[in-house]
C-alpha cells in the first residue's frame, strides 16, 4: 500500500512469542494490517521453523520460516535469565497485543502466563493457541497440524469412497486457527478501544478445524449422526448430489458444481440420464451412477469442448487449474497479491500479500524475515528504561 | 463454564446483504463475538441458501446448512428494486456500524449501495465486500461458487496421492477461509475508525483467499527451481514435505505420523530393520515413496493402539484417524464443549457447533436459531425508524 495511505493498525505493537505457524500467520496478517511485530525469540537457534527442512550444514532460513516472518523484527531473549525477562516485562508494559502458542502450562511455567502478564500491563490483549485446548485428556499432545487434521474427523471428506482417509495437503488447521486468533484479537481491540480493558483470547487447532466443518457437521449432528460417506467418483463434498465433482476430459479436468440434471442431459446430450430426472431426490440417492454416466460421457471430449457448451449455457464449472496456468492468468495478474521481499544475507523471494484490499488497495511489505535477534540492539535501546545488559 | 455477558463487539450493528456462505459467515463470526447482525433478505425466497440442501434434512422449511450460518442473526425482508424498501435499508445503514455484501461485481451498484453511494450518507461506514475473484479481470463475472475457485486456484493438486485424480478439500474451504479474512478486515478497520473516526472499505475474493491459504508452498515453489507439487505415491498429506509425513494404514484403522527429524528413532520404535539403509537424511525426501510403502506395509500388521503406545512415549509425533462418531465420543474433544443446541421460537431445534473462541475462559455460545424470512421486519421498523 502506498505510504499516504494508513493502515488500520497503524501504532499497536504485537510480541510475537509463537513459533511456526498458526502464532505467526496470525501476527503476519495484524502486521500486513498495519501493526508493529516483535519476533521474541530463543538466543539459541530461535524459531524452530528457521531449520525447518534445511540440511545440518546449512545456515539459512528455511523458505515457510520466510514465508510466516516477513516483515517483522526480532529480539533474542532467554526467558530463563532474569535480565531478559526484565526486559521481557517492560516490553509486554509497552506493547498491545501477545501472542504465545506454548504447550498448555509451559507460559505459566516461564511467570508469562496471562494472569501474571495483565498485572503489567492491564490493557494488554493476550492470545494463547494451543493445539486441543488447555483442559482434558489431550491437552499435552503435539499441537501439529496434520495430527490435528486426523482427530477432526476431516479426513473423511476429501478423496473418494474407496480411498483412504485424505487428509488436506497442506496446514488447514493452522491457517484456520491463526484466522480465527486474529478476529479474536481485534475484537478484543474494538472492545479495549471502549473499555480500556485486555483481555484473554484462547483458541485451538482443534476448534479451528471443528469450525471448518460447521456446514456438514451440522447436517451429521441432526441427521442421526450418520458419517457421511464420499462420492465414488470425482468427490467434492460427501452431501452433495451429483453432478458436484471433478471430471477427467481427454486433457485435463473439469470441476461442476450444483447444476439441474435436466438442463445437463440436454447439453451434454445424454439421454442415459433419463432415468433419473423424474424423482428430485434421485441426485441425492443415485449419485454415484448418475455421475458415472456423467463422467464418461466427459471423457470423451477435451475440456475446452465442454466449457463451450456449458459456459455460455450459464452451468456451473471450471477447468482444473495447476499454478503455472493460474499464475499466467490475467486475472491473478489483476489480483496483484504476489510480491517481492528482501532483507540481510542477500535474501530475496517472492511470496504472496494479504488476501484484502484496504480503500481499493492492497498492503505490501517488501522487508524480509529477520536475522534470529536483528533488531536485539535497538529494541532494547527504545523500550528499555535501564537498558539491562545484553 | 459461564456464558459471556460482556462480549467485545456488543453495541456494534451489522446489515448483511450477502447470501449463501462467505458473506454469511463473516457475519456469523461478528454476531458470536457480540455484535447485531441483521440480515437484508428478499421478501418470499430469502437468502438462496435456504434451499441449499446437502441432505434431505429440512428443519422448519430451510435448510440445515442455512441454519448452521445465520443462527443468532435477525433477518428483515426488503426488495431493494422498490424506492420505499430501498430508502429503509438506507435508514438502516445510517445507523449502522458494518455492511457486508457479496452479489455478484456491477450488481451491488445497480442496487445504489455500493461503497461509494453508501459512504455519501454514511461516510464513516465499513463496508465488507467478497466476490469470486475480485471485482477486475476476465474471470469477475464468473460464478463465485466454492468448488470452481478451488479448481482454478491450484490447490486441487495438493491433496491425495499422485495417482489419484486433482482432489478438492471435501468442504466449502474457500468459502470459509474468504469468510474469515473478511471478517479480520472489517474489525482491523473498526480499529481504526476506534481511533480516527473514518470509516473504510475492505474487499477480498475467493480466490485471494486461496491463494493466502497455499502461501507456504506458493513460496517454496517461487523460489524453490519452480517444483511443481508432487504428491507422494501414496500416504500423502503435503506433496513437499519428506516421509513419513502422511497417513498409514493399520491392523483396524489409520494413523497419522507428522514430520519426524530423527528417522532412525522412528524406525528402530518400530522395529523395520529395512529402514537401516536409509541413514541418510535426505534420503527421506528423496526416496519418500519408497520409504512410505515400507512404513505402510509394516503399520498394516497391528492395530493403531500398539503403535501409539511404542511412539507416544517417545514424543514421535503421530495420532490416531477418527470419524466423527469416533470424535464425539472422546473426553477431549467433550471437554471443549465444541457443540451447542439452539432453539426457534416455532419449536425448531438443532444442533450445531459454537465459534472457535473463547474470551477471558467463556465460551461463545448463543442459542438463538435462525431467523424466518422478514421475522424482524416489522420490529426493526419500529425501532430505527424506518
Amino acid at each position: 500500500m502506498s505510504s499516504q495511505t494508513t493502515l488500520p493498525l497503524e501504532g499497536i505493537l504485537v510480541l510475537d512469542m509463537a513459533m511456526f505457524l498458526a502464532g505467526p500467520y496470525a501476527a503476519l496478517r495484524l502486521q500486513d494490517l498495519g501493526a508493529r511485530v516483535i519476533k521474541i525469540e530463543r538466543p539459541d537457534g530461535g524459531d524452530l521453523c528457521r531449520r525447518i527442512y534445511k540440511a545440518a550444514d546449512d545456515d539459512t532460513d528455511s523458505i515457510p520460516f520466510h514465508t510466516f516472518n516477513r516483515g517483522k523484527e526480532s529480539i533474542a531473549l532467554d526467558l530463563k535469565n532474569a535480565a531478559d525477562r526484565e526486559v521481557m516485562f517492560q516490553l509486554i508494559e509497552q506493547a498491545d497485543v501477545l501472542i504465545q502458542n506454548y504447550r498448555p502450562g509451559v507460559a505459566e511455567r516461564l511467570g508469562l502466563g496471562y494472569q501474571d502478564v495483565r498485572k503489567l500491563n492491564p490493557r494488554l490483549v493476550y492470545a494463547s493457541i494451543s493445539g486441543y485446548g488447555t483442559d482434558g485428556p489431550w491437552t499435552q499432545l503435539p499441537g501439529q497440524d496434520l495430527l490435528a487434521q486426523a482427530r477432526s474427523g476431516l479426513l473423511w471428506l476429501t478423496g473418494n469412497a474407496e480411498d483412504a482417509p485424505t487428509p488436506t495437503g497442506l496446514a488447514v488447521g493452522d491457517v484456520l486457527t491463526g484466522a480465527n486468533t486474529v478476529q479474536g484479537i481485534l475484537a478484543a481491540l474494538v472492545r479495549r478501544g471502549v473499555s480500556g480493558a485486555g483481555q484473554l483470547v484462547e483458541t485451538s487447532l482443534l476448534e479451528g478445524l471443528i469450525d471448518l466443518q460447521l456446514e456438514m457437521l451440522t447436517v451429521f449432528l441432526n441427521n442421526g449422526r450418520q458419517q457421511p460417506q464420499r462420492a465414488k467418483i470425482g468427490n467434492a463434498n460427501a452431501y452433495a448430489s451429483a453432478p458436484y465433482g471433478v471430471y477427467q476430459t481427454t486433457d485435463g479436468y473439469l470441476a461442476l458444481a450444483m447444476t439441474p440434471l435436466a438442463r445437463l442431459a440436454e447439453l451434454l446430450d445424454l439421454s442415459s440420464l433419463q432415468p433419473y430426472l423424474a424423482d428430485p431426490e434421485s441426485p441425492l440417492k443415485n449419485r454415484d451412477a448418475i455421475t458415472r454416466l456423467i463422467a464418461d460421457r466427459l471423457a470423451q471430449q477435451s475440456a475446452d469442448h465442454w466449457l463451450s457448451i456449458l459456459q455460455p449455457a450459464d452451468v456451473w464449472c471450471a477447468r482444473v487449474l495447476g499454478w503455472p496456468e493460474l499464475l499466467q492468468s490475467e486475472q491473478c495478474q489483476r489480483l496483484d497479491m504476489l510480491q517481492v521481499i528482501e532483507g540481510a544475507n542477500q535474501v530475496r523471494l517472492e511470496t504472496t500479500c494479504a488476501p484484502l484490499r484496504l480503500n481499493g488497495q492492497r498492503p505490501h511489505c517488501s522487508t524480509a524475515a529477520p536475522p534470529l535477534g536483528a533488531h536485539s540492539e535497538a529494541i532494547r535501546a527504545e523500550f528499555c528504561r535501564s537498558k539491562p545488559a545484553a | 463454564m459461564n456464558r459471556y455477558d460482556d462480549l467485545p463487539l456488543q453495541g456494534l450493528l451489522v446489515v448483511d446483504l450477502s447470501q449463501f456462505l462467505a458473506g454469511p459467515l463473516a457475519g456469523l463470526k461478528l454476531a458470536d463475538m457480540g455484535a447485531r447482525v441483521i440480515k437484508i433478505e428478499r421478501s418470499g425466497r430469502g437468502d438462496l441458501c435456504r434451499q441449499l440442501y446437502v441432505s434431505s434434512t429440512e428443519i422448519g422449511g430451510d435448510s440445515t446448512v442455512f441454519h448452521a450460518i445465520n443462527r443468532n442473526k435477525e433477518s428483515f425482508a426488503a426488495d431493494l428494486k422498490n424506492p420505499t424498501d430501498h430508502q429503509r435499508v438506507c435508514q438502516l445503514i445510517k445507523q449502522a456500524d458494518v455492511v457486508i455484501q457479496n452479489f455478484r461485481p456491477g450488481v451491488i451498484e445497480r442496487l445504489e449501495l455500493d461503497y461509494q453511494q453508501v459512504r455519501a450518507f454514511k461516510p464513516d461506514i465499513i463496508y465488507g465486500s467478497i466476490s469470486g475473484y475480485g471485482e477486475q479481470g476476465p474471470w469477475r463475472d464468473r460464478p463465485g461458487q466454492d468448488l470452481l475457485a478451488q479448481a482454478r486456484s491450484g490447490l486441487l493438486w495438493l491433496s491425495g496421492d499422485r495417482a489419484n485424480p486433482p482432489t478438492p478439500v471435501g468442504l466449502p474451504v474457500a468459502d470459509m477461509l474468504a469468510g474469515n479474512n473478511l471478517a479480520q478486515g472489517i474489525l482491523a478497520a473498526l480499529v481504526r475508525r476506534g481511533i480516527n473516526g473514518r470509516g473504510c472499505k475492505v474487499e477480498t475474493s475467493l480466490l485471494e483467499a486461496l491463494l493466502d491459504f497455499q502461501f507456504e508452498v506458493l513460496t517454496t515453489y517461487f523460489n524453490d527451481g519452480q517444483r511443481l507439487p508432487d504428491r507422494s505415491g501414496s500416504n500423502n498429506a503435503h506433496a513437499y514435505l519428506a516421509a513419513p509425513y502422511g497417513v498409514y494404514q493399520t491392523a483396524d484403522g489409520y494413523l497419522a505420523l507428522a514430520m519426524t527429524p530423527a528417522p532412525g528413532k522412528l524406525a528402530e520404535l518400530l522395529g523395520i530393520e529395512r529402514l537401516a539403509a536409509y541413514s541418510e537424511p535426505k534420503s527421506w525426501f528423496e526416496q519418500r515413496d519408497e520409504i512410505k510403502r515400507i512404513i505402510q506395509s509394516h503399520l498394516r500388521q497391528q492395530p493403531t493402539q500398539v503403535w501409539l503406545d511404542k511412539l507416544q512415549p517417545a514424543d514421535i509425533w503421530c495420532a490416531e484417524v477418527r470419524d466423527w462418531p469416533s470424535l464425539f465420543a472422546h473426553e477431549g474433544f467433550k471437554v471443549l464443549e465444541m457443540t451447542q443446541q439452539i432453539l426457534r421460537d416455532d419449536g425448531v431445534m438443532l444442533t450445531t457447533t459454537r465459534n472457535p473462541l473463547r474470551f477471558d475462559d467463556c465460551l461463545l455460545k448463543s442459542s438463538r436459531a435462525a431467523p424466518r424470512i422478514g421475522q424482524h421486519t416489522e420490529a426493526i421498523i419500529q425501532e430505527f425508524g424506518l
